[in-house]
């Protein structure tokens, strides 16, 4: 069984394909560059170089968000119209949860991975592995990560956090964790696509045309116009 | 027998997901639009990131329906012919990676066409096109006079130097209150009033076929700050009916200044504005003694958005042997020039 993954919901953009018990391939860069005129050629180049064709693939997974909107879009159409023209099975993962699964394998204690969001906020959530299952402690979120952490103290494990953009609030963390926080190395950062594979593996296609990713946030239109027509806004 | 050719259209540069296929580049066998005006409505506009994020959740239903409505599946197809600008760019990467996606995924050939060429081919799913031809094309973000001298080569003879029509027509609704979108409301007043307040034509230097709309659009606006001022009622049928004259004026006398000197043999209407009713019947009127040229407009639902128009460009594109890889990306500033 040969599964896809695709991940460009941040500046990290991946692709891997998994089969069986093995990782064929996977491809992966951290760069400020053009998802969509990269993502596709980089997929078709992976599947080359590992001599498959895209009739050969039994699953598609993608990282559904949060992220950057336009970015998350991208692989959420590709992996959307390939899974539904191949029909096969289409899987979305949480692109927190990809980070949050490679960087806490050992890990001993709850993990928090994070994007920044601007004016000190964070996506982020928490997750544990328990007997070997990346499980969900809390779930994805957008806040400002100064009451994230405020809000971690009550936790009696430690936290490790990971992430890019770790450094921009890396120091709000330590400020309210002190040493219950721990910040993971550059390595355990990007999203590693072959866990994305991974974690997909398992789980039941979902409708693929009402697919969407999870943005988290409302559109800024849409949550102006709830609130001036006085409906509770739910972003 | 020579096998027939199948173009699928995809069109995702505003605010309508649309799929369509065509045959031998001028039989519709499907045309599937799904429209998000009731969603933008509330918002007085068409709101890009909405907008995009309607598109992902409609791509692949439309792609079903119009694969069902034409009977037909992926290996049929010899090209999918995708809208790579210009538009709203958040928009366009919607519809050009679903195109990727599948082209790469059934390996079929992958063509990009310019909205605006789309708009033209509108008219070859009407009748077939004779060159040379001149098109008037009229929408939303564009207003430009485009000849071409043969099949898939585009000439922009004059074009508008501020706003489009469509935005003049759009801005002007508005200071009438009009729901969005206020075009066809603004056409619906015009047939009830009549051309009383003299607005100015912009008419440029001699010679230039270029259009300007943003000095009849302060007009307008003056006009109505003026009356209110003196307490004078105007009608808004009569301010529609002498804005709509205006525009319409301009639009139909340059036109066929143009059709006299560039001795084409069609005229085509284009674009979302052509669903206008006084646009239309003036244009009618113009060429009514002109037996030697042959004004075509589309029907209504083939002067909006949509993709069967794109299938219908990519149809020829596609012969002229224009290909896109997988790297192609949508362009919201694409010219229409470029695959001359
Ligand atoms: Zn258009």
């Amino acid at each position: 069984m040969t599964i896809l993954a695709i991940d460009t919901s941040n500046y990290p953009l991946g692709v891997a394909l998994i089969e069986d018990n093995q990782v064929l391939g996977e491809y992966i860069t951290n760069l400020k560059k053009n998802h969509s005129v990269r993502i596709m050629p980089a997929i078709q180049t992976l599947m080359k170089d590992c001599e498959r064709v895209p009739a050969q693939l039994a699953k598609i997974v993608v990282a559904k968000g949060p992220g950057s909107y336009t970015g998350v879009r991208i692989g959420v159409t590709i992996a959307k119209t390939m899974a539904w023209s191949l029909k096969i099975p289409l899987v979305g993962i949480s692109s927190l949860e990809i980070i949050a699964a490679g960087a806490g394998r050992y890990f001993d204690g709850y993990i928090s991975p994070l994007f920044d969001a601007r004016r000190g906020q964070i996506y982020t959530g928490l997750y544990e592995y328990q007997c070997g299952e990346l499980t969900t402690v809390k779930n994805d979120r957008l806040v400002l990560s100064a009451d994230w952490a405020e809000s971690l103290k009550e936790l009696e494990k430690p936290i490790l956090f990971a992430g890019n953009d770790l450094a921009l609030h890396q120091a709000v963390i330590k400020d309210a964790l002190s040493s219950q926080a721990v910040f993971a190395a550059i390595t355990e950062h990007n999203p590693r696509p072959s866990e994305l594979a991974l974690l997909g593996k398992n789980k039941q296609g979902e409708d693929i045309h009402s697919f969407v990713p999870n943005y988290i946030r409302l559109a800024e239109a849409e949550a102006k116009w709830l609130e001036a027509n006085g409906k509770i806004s739910k972003g | 027998m020579i096998k027939d050719q199948w173009i699928m259209g995809i069109e995702t540069s505003c605010d309508e997901t649309a799929v369509a296929i065509i045959k031998n580049g001028r039989e519709i066998a499907a045309n599937v639009v799904a429209s998000q005006i009731e969603s933008h409505k509330r918002f007085g506009g068409v709101v890009p990131e909405i907008a995009s994020r309607h598109h992902v959740e409609q791509i692949t239903l439309i792609i079903e329906e119009a694969l069902k409505e034409a009977n037909l599946t992926f290996s049929d197809l010899d090209a999918i012919a995708v809208t790579e600008g210009p538009g709203l760019v958040g928009a366009l990467l919607i519809g050009v990676n679903a195109a990727k996606a599948l082209a790469f995924a059934h390996n079929i050939p992958l063509v990009p066409v310019h909205h605006i060429a789309g708009h033209i081919y509108a008219n070859r799913l009407v009748t077939e096109l004779r060159f040379p031809l001149l098109s008037l094309v009229v929408s939303g973000g564009h207003t430009e006079l485009v000849y071409m001298k043969e099949q898939g080569h585009f000439e922009v003879i004059g074009e508008t130097r501020d706003d489009a029509a469509g935005e003049a027509y759009d801005k002007v609704a508005r200071t009438l209150k009009l729901p969005y979108p206020g075009g066809p409301h603004i056409d619906r007043l015009a047939q009830e009033g009549s051309d009383t307040l003299n607005l100015p034509r912009a008419w440029l230097e001699e010679g230039s076929y270029d259009f300007s709309f943003s000095g009849l659009k302060s007009a307008v606006i003056n006009t109505v700050h003026n009356a209110e001022q003196r307490g004078e009622i105007i009608t808004p049928e009569d301010l529609a009916a002498s804005f709509q004259e205006s525009v319409i004026e301009v639009l139909v006398k340059k036109t066929v200044k143009a059709t006299a000197e560039y001795k084409v043999k069609q005229v085509l209407l284009a674009g979302g504005v052509a669903a206008n009713k006084g646009l239309r019947k003036a244009l009618k009127t113009a060429f009514s003694d002109k037996a030697d040229i042959d004004l075509v407009i589309p029907p209504l639902n083939l002067c909006t958005d949509n993709a069967a128009m794109i299938a219908a460009a990519g149809s020829i594109m596609f012969e002229k042997g224009i290909r896109a890889d997988l790297t192609l990306n949508a362009n919201p500033g694409l010219e229409i020039e470029l695959y001359n």
